[in-house]
């Protein structure tokens, strides 16, 4: 019973994150209709502002020796620039493309900030400790959670929490989710453009940064791949929940989480190193039943 | 028979061009130089093979190396190492680990399985909207990834397995290329080509005219898979070597921007955007290896050549969207002015006929 109240916590730690970074992306796509690969890149640039660029293994902390609270908005900062940079560099000018173009540019993109990092970094795996007095364990009703896990959990719903507040309270959330739901007509009504979908790439740029601190207190190392995974994750998410909806997304996003943790404790030993095969198989299976997604909106559609 | 020779002129300034660079390289290039064009004739073929589904259909797969990888393995499994597998890969089918197959039987077997896959992942893959499918295809490379790199007992996981027959010179690859690209330009002409470019241009408009947009592209996505297949064979017997992190994102990436670069809705396009590509690495390769300029030593860092790629696909991508051939096939040049309405006719209810030089594969606006 403890084991499983453990799954439960890590399933829902994991999950939340996901849907963290699913929303970023799935905030995107409903202004822009643009799959952001760069996301992945967002996260890993984010983990890489702690050092300085040396081709040292264990390098010297950049924004990573600042305190905790100043750390994490230098980082936060330094995400949210670059995503808006990526904006207004790379996106703006194929505003009007098709999905397809967006998704390729986006791809390229990707692939510049990637091997920027490596130019700058090197490609090798690093080790940076940060938040080392997260480490330990905290007892709770019985049950052993890691003190990083907590934090995880804590950071995941409150940014969930007011994310959610922020899209339904305020009229900067509104106009965002209306632009989200037919950028056109949102237009029309005078929503402007340019502003909401700066706003939405400020707020994965945030994700991003935030998300990139969480893996590094997880990990403590820096990997050019670090930020892939969650958001190839994310992408699944995104699609699972019907590509365009932002419930969906965060639905979605937990989906995937859970399928994930669910199957890295309940798999036997030696089939665990296939887990994320089984969790795209689950995802295409689910895909199957709803090619849609499961709360399939207007925009999932191509539009006429 | 001139009419065949307009028709077909598409093809035969691909294919053309391309005999006599390997011509010259074959008679005065070092053999660095031919290795590189091997490499390059390669890339053309698998991208050729991308092409096939991705430019008709206008859903872009990021998973094709799925397929090559698979072809690839299944080759290794068969030609290589008759006297090591039984210890390095023990799980293999009996079959497999105990009989080396000949060359020739081994490179079908390879490509039909790697076709098979490419059709089960069709019809689930296809059922999705075109950008969820080109999403999911990105799933099936990391499911293959995952699972060939840890299923140990069988693709040696993440190791190299080394030591297969190398038979692939820069003819072979030719060979492969040129058949490629002639099945490539027979498919877009051929009715099911015809009807995926349609559902490319207006996937409403399509449909509603009794176009499958589920069948035909699982038929495009099929054939692709074959091709890259035989591309993944050919690149296997050509390093000697099969590694499941060559299939990976960084070729994946590679080839797309090949596409794209080249313009990804004409088989001329795939054509140029390789050797485009190919020139401009090959360049930069050499840069960052270092070179004297005025008796001093130069180079550039590394990882430029990367940056500078996908900076050069970015510009392509904001300023000439539709490639450097902008989606158009390569047409002889004087060519009668109605040859396109009469084809219009000759083929009744099709309105412009996509494979007549005149209507070119016009880019979304």
């Amino acid at each position: 019973m403890t084991y499983f109240i453990q799954v439960l916590i890590d399933a829902i730690s994991l999950g939340s994150l996901y849907a963290l970074v699913a929303l970023a992306i799935g905030l995107v796509f409903g202004v822009m209709r643009l799959i952001n690969f760069a996301q992945a890149d967002y996260i890993t640039i984010g983990a890489y502002s702690l050092v300085i660029p040396t081709a040292s293994i264990t390098p010297p902390l950049l924004l990573g020796a600042l305190p905790a609270v100043a750390m994490v908005i230098s980082v936060v900062a330094v995400v949210t620039v670059l995503a808006l940079l990526t904006e207004r560099l790379a996106f703006r000018p194929l505003r009007s493309s098709d999905p397809t173009t967006l998704l390729i540019s986006s791809f390229a993109v990707s692939y510049f900030l990637q091997s920027l990092i490596i130019l700058v970094h090197g490609g090798r795996p690093k080790t940076v400790s940060i938040g080392d007095s997260l480490t330990g364990a905290v007892e709770m009703l019985g049950v052993r959670i890691p003190g990083v896990q907590l934090l995880t959990m804590a950071v995941a719903l409150t940014l969930l929490i007011c994310l959610v507040l922020f899209l339904k309270k305020t009229p900067m959330g509104v106009q965002l989710r209306a632009a989200a739901e037919d950028f056109q007509m949102a237009r029309l009504l005078g929503v402007p453009a340019n502003k909401v979908i700066a706003i939405a790439f400020a707020i994965s740029g945030l994700l991003g940064g935030t998300i990139s601190l969480l893996f590094v207190v997880q990990t403590g190392t820096l990997d050019i791949k670090i930020g892939m995974m969650p958001t190839v994750y994310a992408f699944f998410a995104t699609v699972i929940g019907g590509i365009g909806s932002l419930p969906g997304a965060v639905l979605g996003g937990y989906i995937v989480g859970i399928i994930s943790v669910l199957l890295q404790s309940y798999l036997p030993e030696e089939m665990r190193a296939f887990r994320d095969a089984g969790v795209f198989s689950l995802v295409i299976l689910i895909l199957l039943m709803r090619p849609q997604g499961l709360l399939a909106t207007k925009a999932s559609k191509e539009r006429v | 028979m001139m009419r065949v020779f307009e028709r077909y002129f598409p093809v035969i300034a691909l294919i053309a061009p391309l005999l006599i660079i390997v011509f010259v390289i074959q008679q005065t290039g070092s053999s660095n130089v031919r290795y590189v064009a091997t490499e390059a004739l390669l890339r053309l073929s698998f991208a050729v093979a991308l092409y096939i589904f991705a430019g008709n259909s206008g859903i872009m797969s990021f998973g094709h190396m799925t397929f090559c990888a698979i072809a690839a393995y299944a080759s290794a499994w068969q030609t290589c190492c008759t006297l090591l597998k039984p210890i390095t890969m023990s799980g293999l089918p009996s079959f497999l680990r105990d009989n080396t197959f000949s060359l020739l039987p081994a490179a079908l077997n390879s490509i039909g399985l790697a076709g098979a896959a490419a059709f089960l992942s069709g019809l689930v893959l296809m059922r999705l909207s075109s950008l969820g499918a080109s999403i999911s295809t990105l799933a099936l490379m990391f499911i293959l990834n995952v699972v060939y790199s840890n299923w140990t007992s069988v693709t040696m996981g993440k190791s190299t397995i080394v030591g297969l027959p190398v038979y692939v010179s820069i003819w072979v690859a030719l060979g492969f290329a040129i058949l490629l690209i002639i099945i490539a330009y027979l498919y877009q002409n051929s009715r099911w080509g015809l009807m995926l470019r349609a559902t490319r241009e207006d996937e409403v408009a399509a449909s509603a005219s009794g176009v499958s947009l589920y069948w035909s592209r699982v038929i495009a996505f099929t054939l692709s898979g074959f091709g890259a297949g035989l591309a993944g064979v050919l690149y296997a017997h050509f390093m000697g070597t099969v590694s499941i992190s060559t299939f990976f994102l960084d070729q994946t990436f590679l080839i797309v921007a090949m596409l794209v670069v080249g313009g990804m809705q004409s088989l001329a396009g795939a054509v140029v955007g390789v050797t485009f590509i190919s020139v401009v690495i090959e360049v930069f390769r050499r840069a960052e290896a270092g070179f004297a300029v005025g008796g001093m030593d130069m180079s550039i860092p590394r990882g430029s050549q990367e940056l500078i790629l996908a900076a050069v696909m970015l510009l392509i991508l904001i300023f000439r969207k539709s490639g450097i051939m902008g989606g158009r096939e390569i047409a002889w040049p004087w060519l009668k002015k109605d040859l396109g309405k009469r084809d219009a006719k000759a083929r009744g209810s099709k309105q412009t006929d996509p494979s007549s030089p005149l209507a070119q594969g016009s880019a979304k606006a």
